[in-house]
């Protein structure tokens, strides 16, 4: 029975109710895919899942799910079943669409759920031109045929309701047909049997082997293209699987310049690259401007403004000893992405310098105590839409960079330091980022900056504070200092000197941590606030006179003391302390840079996509044509004997096919009955 | 919203008011006058837009007379709040019409309650069977809908007052839209009311209005998130302009048919069956909003894929967003498939109205809130 079997296969697949289930089944899967992340990196999703179940999602293609074979089968069956749909119901719509049904009986027409039958005292002939001129005017073409009893016209209007079934359904296959030519099927077909390996991005691309290649003349893909600035390239990176292959394009590409706008809130505004690209055949160059949303199309290939990076900016470092007691300077050039070599000491330290920033917009905003009653809050909802919530403001704090340390067991620690110093609350730091793994966020060591606007102040004070051959001269004369009065005993003073001498020697092992835990050893509980206060006295006093000691070594006048440089000595002991946690032995300040940006540009080919266009203009056709456009069949027999029955058939059972039948009964019985009285 | 409609007078001319003469040449006057004026500063879509404009909303205003007294109250309350800022945003806290009527934020404050009394007055028309409370109702959700698009209106102005960069149409972010919904939601039950010649489905539909307000408030009160904000260069395209407009007439309609579909079903289970309207008029107007949200969602989604070629260099490339518009598709097709051509009715496709609402309201805001991808369009 083969033949049968074939042809409820047919039916089934030509369906309804398969129909329905597919899409259901369609949206359903689709679900999957925006519940897990998909395509990212392998790594992520063994971390996520674990050994156990990485490889069971993996066979079940669960991280490229709309890549997975069964969803593609699913939308090949979604192409079979709406194919075979429309070689089914096509010849008999169109012929529905044609045909008047002149034949119809009257015991059938008497089975309609819209009929009327009502009396005539006209004239056959006269009856059925009025008749006929009625429907022509309300939309309907006619036809009439003479049957046994009378004459029956039949009439129709919105046969292009069918139409539209065809439209949007030829519509449907057109879309996915040019959406699986232009996805991947192809590529996985060619990597299915074996001419194509994915590969890692470890090394040059000159060392990547045909293998992981793919010619100018391939069907369809989409790839990145990174361009620093002045650079020139015709290589698209396409990531596949958990590798990438690389596309060669029938034209290289120069980027001249990167442009990148900011509004005055910080938020982008405009990114564009300047580029000049060389046809590989003819040789041709045209230069072009790529923007978000503006791309460029050449030979078949689209260009996009897709994300851009550091290309290599180059940046003139100097490396501040953090040593005890050392004001080492050391410079060195680095490249962004690239890494250079630090000795300190007696240690060699690999720097990877990881990115450049050379604006950074911040709030500085004050967080402010807002009223909270109802009132209030509503007062501050009123007004225009510019009004800022929460009272930002917006600053530029200007360029900061980032890089690795590298021990020598390979540990990294990160940091981030910005350039110029940063206001807050009135005062200007140095921020200095660090943080021991990706996942922290960078906590920042606040170095305060100088009358100056520099650092130098306080690496002096660093260096002398955390020198231990500098303490006693300090602790000297700060005790002088603090107790220089005539009538205060020698030994008063040297004791003092003694203590700020400990004090500062304690300090400079590990800031206040030994501070704080000398305090804990030695002093009774009660005490220890009060011990603690003491310590810290005597540290902003000798801070004080270490700073007046570096200025006199300089040669420079002493300073007097007020609010600022207070606020200044108690940072800088503060900051101080906490550098014993900063885990690199220098602070590595920004002096001068030169920006190199990269580009990232997009270069797709789809040549699916105007089958895919297409298809979507004959869907949008096809669906107001189903929707909007209802087909009625209006039939008006008028027998011999002066009876005459109307029905109406649509295939769209709504209310208004209701209404337009009780309209059309009425029109054509007053029609019929015009000035003729019948009893 | 039929196109054979099979009340359309014939002549379409013939036996117009002098009023639809006036709109008409008001609508004409105003766009000629805003072409003549600002066309240099267009681009070639914009200056269409702006011509075809004037035909479409005549035609509208034509077709149904609230509307064109809506188009003329909106027309005089955003040119007064225009006028009286003198190009100067601080006057939105010093002129007394300004603060409390007219600027943006006071007058979508002034839609979001005029929504809450719509929604307590159609229930108590309908649970008290009294004409004059739903009739109020109508007048609320008019008068919601009035202030609700001024504030839109002058909220454009406003963007450009901060800056003549940052000026951009009030359909960018999620606030906005949220906006966006509860009017075009609020008109489309506004149509069918008229078209069905009963108010009692206005207490349904306002429940989701007043959701969708509640949200509003939430957002604007807890977020800021009222706080007009320039485009990022993803958004800085035309298609913006019609693909946002476009899904929310989708996403309205789909809101309306649920909230009926709820209605239908207490109905037959006796619930208000007696103040509801027949089964057979709840069922022909959720097929309608759904025959029109479909047609506007298929469009919508097109115009989606379209945008994202230009944007992102693929029309499809199965991002949250896009997948869950596609699913919402699906949904709708199927439903549109077994009540169309199975001929079916009843419980089961009212049911499956009011899921729709569920996966409509994931798409539209649960992709926001639980899913990442490229639409980052207003985050939670
Ligand atoms: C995925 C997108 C699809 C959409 C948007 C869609 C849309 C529609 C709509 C709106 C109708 C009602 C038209 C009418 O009754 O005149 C319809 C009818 C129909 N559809 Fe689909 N359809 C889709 C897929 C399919 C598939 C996959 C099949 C076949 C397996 C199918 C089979 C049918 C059939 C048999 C009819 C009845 C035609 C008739 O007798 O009028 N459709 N479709």
């Amino acid at each position: 029975m083969p033949r049968t079997f074939a042809r409820q296969l047919y039916e089934l697949l030509s369906s309804m109710r398969f129909a329905v289930s597919l899409l259901t089944v369609l949206a359903i899967a689709s679900v999957i895919g925006t519940v897990l992340k998909q395509n990212e990196p392998y790594n992520n999703y063994l971390d996520q899942f674990g050994q156990f179940w990485f490889p069971v999602f993996e066979s079940l293609g669960l991280y490229s799910v709309y890549h997975a074979g069964w969803f593609l089968a699913i939308l090949t069956f979604l192409v079979i079943s709406t194919s075979l749909c429309i070689i089914r119901q096509a010849p008999g719509m169109v012929k529905e669409m044609r045909s008047y049904r002149t034949g119809a009986r009257e015991a059938s027409l008497r089975q309609f759920a819209h009929k009327h039958l009502t009396h005539t005292g006209l004239a056959r002939d006269e009856a059925q031109q009025k008749v006929s001129e009625y429907l022509l005017a309300r939309g309907y073409k006619s036809q009439s045929k003479v049957q046994e009893n009378g004459v029956l016209i039949a009439a129709k209007a919105g046969s292009w309701n069918r139409m539209g079934y065809l439209l949007a359904h030829s519509a449907i296959v057109m879309i996915c047909v040019g959406g699986l030519l232009d996805g991947d099927l192809p590529l996985k077909l060619e990597m299915m049997l074996g001419s194509k390996h994915v590969t890692g991005l470890d090394k040059p691309f000159a060392e990547i082997g045909p293998e992981s290649r793919l010619g100018p003349q391939h069907w369809s893909y989409r790839g990145n293209v990174f361009l620093p600035e002045g650079k020139r390239s015709n290589i698209a990176v396409l990531n596949v699987q958990d590798g990438a292959l690389l596309q060669e394009l029938p034209f290289s590409i120069t980027l001249k310049k990167f442009h990148i706008e900011h509004y005055s809130t910080g938020m982008p505004k405009r990114f564009a690259s300047d580029i000049v690209l060389t046809d590989l055949q003819s040789g041709a160059q045209l230069e072009h401007t790529i923007e978000v949303n503006k791309p460029f199309e050449y030979r078949g290939v689209s260009l996009y403004q897709a994300s851009f990076e550091d290309g290599g900016s180059k940046l003139k470092l100097k490396a501040h000893s953090l040593l005890p007691g050392s004001m080492r300077v050391t410079e060195a050039d680095g490249t962004v992405g690239e890494s250079l070599q630090l000795t300190q000491g007696s240690d060699a330290m690999r720097i990877e310098i990881t990115g450049f920033r050379p604006f950074n917009v911040e709030n500085m905003a004050q967080p402010s105590v807002a009223e909270k009653n109802t009132l209030a809050m509503l007062n501050r909802s009123l007004g225009s839409g510019a009004k800022s919530a929460d009272g930002k403001d917006l600053k530029n704090v200007g360029p900061s960079f980032s890089y690795k340390v590298r021990d020598a067991a390979g540990q990294a620690r990160e940091y981030n330091n910005y350039m110029m110093p940063v206001e807050q609350n009135g005062r200007s730091y140095f921020m200095a980022g660090m943080r021991e793994t990706p996942a922290e966020a960078f906590r920042y060591l606040r170095l305060p900056a100088d009358e100056d606007d520099k650092l130098t102040t306080w690496l002096a004070l660093h260096a002398m504070l955390t020198s231990p051959k500098e303490h006693a001269l300090i602790a000297r004369r700060f005790a002088a200092q603090a107790m220089g009065g005539p009538g205060v005993s020698d030994t008063v003073r040297t004791r003092l000197a003694d203590t700020a001498e400990r004090t500062l020697g304690l300090y400079s092992e590990r800031g206040f941590e030994s501070l704080g835990k000398f305090i804990n050893d030695t002093v009774p509980e009660p005490e220890r606030e009060k011990a603690a206060d003491v310590f810290v006295r005597v540290l902003q006093g000798c801070a004080w006179e270490a700073w007046q000691l570096t200025r006199e070594r300089q040669k420079l006048k002493p300073l007097e003391m007020n609010a600022a440089r207070a606020d200044f000595v108690r940072d800088s002991i503060n900051s101080i302390s906490d550098s014993f946690l900063y885990g690199a032995p220098f602070y590595l300040e920004l002096d001068q840079f030169e920006e190199v940006k990269a580009s990232i540009i997009q270069a797709t080919r789809s040549p699916g996509k105007n089958g895919v266009y297409l298809g979507c203009a004959l869907l949008v056709a096809g669906v107001f044509f189903m929707l909007y456009v209802r087909e009625r069949r209006l039939f008006v027999l008028l027998k011999d004997s002066g009876e005459v029955l109307m029905a109406l058939s649509s295939n769209r059972k709504t209310l208004d096919t209701d209404t337009e039948f009780a309209r059309h009964q009425e029109a054509i019985e007053s029609l019929l009955n015009h000035g003729t009285r019948t009893p | 919203m039929e196109l054979a409609h099979p009340n359309a007078p014939v002549s379409l001319l013939k036996g117009r008011s002098p009023l639809d003469w006036l709109a008409a040449a008001l609508l004409a006057a105003g766009g000629l006058f805003a072409f003549n004026r600002y066309s240099a500063y267009m681009d070639g879509y914009e200056q269409a837009f702006l011509l075809i404009a004037i035909p479409v909303f005549a035609a509208l205003a034509w077709a149904w007379a609230g509307l064109r007294n809506l188009l003329a109250g909106v027309a005089v309350l955003a040119l007064s709040g225009v006028s009286l800022y003198h190009a100067d945003l601080a006057r939105a806290e010093q002129v007394f019409l300004l603060k409390y009527f007219l600027s943006s934020q006071t007058a979508i404050g002034w839609m979001c309650f005029l929504f809450f009394l719509a929604t307590a007055a159609y229930w108590l028309g309908l649970l008290a069977k009294s004409e004059f409370a739903e009739k109020t109702g109508t007048a609320l959700c008019w008068t919601a809908v009035l202030m609700g698009a001024t504030g839109m209106l002058v909220r454009w102005y406003e963007s450009y007052l901060i800056g003549a960069d940052i000026g951009h149409i009030p359909i960018s972010n999620l606030y906005e839209v949220f906006v966006l919904f509860s009017l075009i939601t609020a008109l489309l039950y506004l149509h069918y009311e008229r078209r069905y010649a009963t108010r009692k489905l206005g207490a349904f539909v306002l429940i989701v209005i007043s959701a969708a307000v509640g949200f509003t408030l939430w957002y604007t009160f807890s977020r800021g998130a009222h706080e007009i904000q320039p485009l990022v260069p993803a958004l800085q395209s035309y298609w913006m302009k019609i693909h946002v407009p476009a899904n929310f007439i989708g996403y309205g309609a789909f809101s309306l048919s649920a909230m009926i579909g709820v209605a239908w079903l207490l109905a037959e289970r006796g619930i208000l069956a007696s103040r509801l309207p027949s089964l057979a008029v709840m069922e022909d107007v959720m097929y309608k909003a759904i025959a029109i949200g479909f047609a506007f969602f298929t469009v919508a989604t097109i115009l989606g894929a379209l945008w994202a070629a230009e944007a992102w260099g693929t029309y499809w490339q199965w991002d949250p967003k896009e997948t869950w518009a596609l699913i919402v598709w699906l949904n709708y097709a199927a439903w549109l498939h077994l009540r169309l051509t199975k001929g079916l009715r009843g419980s089961v496709l009212a049911w499956w109205a009011v899921v729709g609402l569920v996966v409509t309201t994931f798409a539209f805001l649960g992709v926001n809130m639980f899913l990442s991808g490229l639409h980052s369009y207003g985050e939670l």
